[in-house]
C-alpha cells in the first residue's frame, strides 16, 4: 500500500466491517428499507451515495473553517442538496436514460442520514483528502449492506437476481418451483429488510464480541 | 487571520452569501441546460408513443428498450400517420382538429405539435369546468389501424402516466407506463415489460359496449392472463397503491375517448 498510509487505509476498511454505518452506527436505515427490494436498485443507490459522499465530504471539509457552527446543519443540507440537483440536471441533459433510472433516488440521497452524519462527525474536523477516504469508506460500507439485503430480498421474494429468473418460473412450475417451493411475497415488504438487517447485526456481533454494547 | 465564526453578524453574512451563491449556481445550471433537457423530453415522448404502438428495440424477454434517439424522429413520422386533437366538454366532443388545424389554432396550438400537449394542464382545465384537449395518435399495427391515447394519474408517491394503444373496439394493443418516483423494486415495476405486456389484448368494453376499464387485481384467478375479457391483469407484489393508480388512470382517462370510438363504430357500420 504505497498510496495509502495505514491510518488512511483504516478510514476505508473500518466502515466495511467493525464500524459499518448501517449495522454498527445504525444510520441510513430508512433508505436501506425502502429500496432494497431488488438488487439493481440497491446497487444504483450504493453507487449514487458513493459519489455524493466522496464529493460532499471534500466540499464540507474545504469549507470547514468558514462554516458558522450555529447554522452548520443547514449548510451541510444545502451543500448536499445542491450537489445532487446539479448532478441530476446535468444527467438529464447529457445522459437522459441514466437520469430516468436515478430520478427516484434523488430525494433519498438528500435525506440520507449517513451523508449528514459523516459531514458532521468527520468532514468538519478533517482535511479534504482524509474526508474523501472516509466518505468513500462509509459509502462502500453502506453499499455492501444494501447489496446483501437486496440479494436476499430479491432472491427469496421474487426468485430473480437483477431481474433475471434464477430459481425457475413460478407460474410454469419449473426449477425449484417444481418441487413445491414458493416465492415469499413478504420478502418484498419493507419489514423484511429490517429483519435481514437485524440478522446481519446479530451475525456480526456474535463473531466479534467487542462490538456488543452493554 | 482567524475569523470568529461564532459571531452573529458573521453567521448572517455567511447565510446571505451562501444563498446568493447557491441560488445563482442552481439557476445558471437549470437555465443553461434547459434547451437540451426539453429536447430530451420531447424525444422521450415520441419514444413512449412509439413503444405503445409496438415500435421498439426490445430484445428477447429483457427490459423495455426504446427505439434509439437517432432514429426516433424518422420512426415517429413513419409510424404515426395522424395526430388528432379532440376537444371535449361534459363527455361530448365539441371540436375535432387535425394536426395542422391544431397547430394553426390561436389559443392552445401556436405551432405546437399535438404530442406535446400537457395532459396535466388539460386535467386541471377539465377540473375548472373548461373544455379539455385530448390528443390521439393514429398509427398502424400489423396492417390494422390503432389509436394511442395518453393517460395520467397518481401513484403512491408521485405522478404516474402512460400511453395506451387501442384498436377500434377499444381492445388494448400496447401500453407504456412510467412514473416519477414510485418505490424502486415495488411500484416502479409498472415500468417493467412483463407488467405492460400483460395488458395486451385486454378488452375495455363489455360485449354490450359499456366501458368497464381494467383492474390491476390482487389474487386474480388468471395468473397466466389467458382470459382477455376478465377486465383484470395480475397485480404487482407490494405495489397495491401504484396498481390502483394504474387502474384508476385507465378508467378515468380512456373513458374520455369513448365518444370518439362510438363515432368510429357508427361510421364503420
Amino acid at each position: 500500500m504505497g498510496l495509502l498510509s495505514k491510518k488512511d487505509t483504516k478510514l476505508i476498511t473500518d466502515p466495511l466491517a467493525d464500524n459499518n454505518p448501517i449495522t454498527i452506527q445504525v444510520l441510513g436505515i430508512c433508505s436501506a428499507l425502502a429500496i432494497t427490494a431488488d438488487l439493481k436498485a440497491s446497487l444504483v443507490m450504493g453507487v449514487a451515495v458513493l459519489f455524493v459522499m466522496g464529493v460532499g465530504n471534500v466540499v464540507i471539509s474545504l469549507m470547514r473553517n468558514i462554516i458558522p457552527s450555529k447554522i452548520r446543519i443547514i449548510v451541510q443540507l444545502i451543500v448536499v442538496a445542491s450537489l445532487v440537483i446539479i448532478v441530476d440536471q446535468v444527467l438529464k441533459a447529457y445522459a437522459f436514460e441514466l437520469s430516468k433510472t436515478l430520478s427516484v433516488f434523488i430525494g433519498l440521497i438528500i435525506t440520507n442520514c449517513i451523508i449528514m452524519g459523516r459531514f458532521e462527525a468527520f468532514a468538519l474536523g478533517n482535511g479534504p483528502y482524509r474526508a474523501f477516504l472516509d466518505g468513500i469508506g462509509n459509502a462502500l460500507g453502506y453499499a455492501v449492506i444494501l447489496v446483501i439485503v437486496g440479494f436476499f430480498r430479491e432472491l427469496l421474494g421474487a426468485g430473480t437476481l437483477f431481474g433475471i429468473p434464477v430459481l425457475g418460473d413460478p407460474i410454469e412450475k419449473t426449477g425449484v418451483f417444481s418441487i413445491g417451493y414458493e416465492n415469499n411475497g413478504f420478502m418484498l415488504m419493507p419489514p423484511m429488510a429490517l429483519i435481514i438487517v437485524g440478522l446481519l447485526i446479530w451475525i456480526q456481533r456474535s463473531r466479534n464480541k467487542a462490538l456488543i454494547e452493554d | 487571520m482567524a475569523v470568529d465564526t461564532d459571531k452573529n453578524s458573521y453567521t448572517i453574512l455567511f447565510a446571505v452569501v451562501m444563498v446568493f451563491v447557491v441560488g445563482s449556481l442552481l439557476a445558471f445550471t437549470a437555465s443553461s441546460l434547459k434547451p437540451q433537457i426539453k429536447e430530451n423530453e420531447r424525444m422521450e415522448k415520441q419514444q413512449n408513443i412509439l413503444y405503445a404502438l409496438g415500435v421498439n428495440s426490445n430484445e428477447g424477454k429483457g427490459d423495455i428498450s426504446f427505439i434509439s434517439t437517432d432514429e426516433v424522429a424518422d420512426a415517429f413520422a413513419a409510424n404515426v400517420s395522424e395526430q388528432l386533437v379532440l376537444e371535449v366538454k361534459d363527455g361530448k366532443i365539441i371540436n375535432k382538429m387535425t394536426r395542422q388545424e391544431f397547430m394553426d389554432s390561436k389559443d392552445e396550438g401556436k405551432g405546437k405539435e399535438p404530442y406535446l400537449i400537457d395532459v396535466k394542464k388539460q386535467q386541471a382545465r377539465a377540473k375548472n369546468g373548461e373544455s379539455r384537449l385530448l390528443p390521439l395518435f393514429v398509427g398502424k399495427q400489423e396492417g390494422k389501424v390503432v389509436y394511442v391515447a395518453p393517460i395520467r394519474g397518481k401513484g403512491l408517491w408521485d405522478a404516474i402516466w402512460g400511453f395506451v394503444a387501442l384498436d377500434e373496439d377499444m381492445v388494448i394493443r400496447g401500453t407504456f407506463f412510467d412514473h416519477a418516483g414510485e418505490t424502486p423494486g415495488l411500484g416502479s415495476n409498472i415500468k417493467q415489460r412483463y407488467f405492460m405486456d400483460d395488458f395486451y389484448g385486454e378488452h375495455l368494453l363489455t360485449d354490450a359496449g359499456v366501458f368497464k376499464g381494467i383492474k390491476v387485481a390482487k389474487g386474480n384467478n388468471d395468473p397466466k392472463n389467458e382470459d382477455k375479457k376478465d377486465y383484470e391483469v395480475d397485480a404487482l407484489a407490494g405495489a397495491t397503491i401504484t396498481g390502483d393508480g394504474v387502474s384508476a388512470m385507465i378508467k378515468k382517462d380512456l373513458k374520455l375517448y369513448m365518444p370518439y370510438f362510438e363515432d368510429l363504430k357508427t361510421k364503420l357500420n
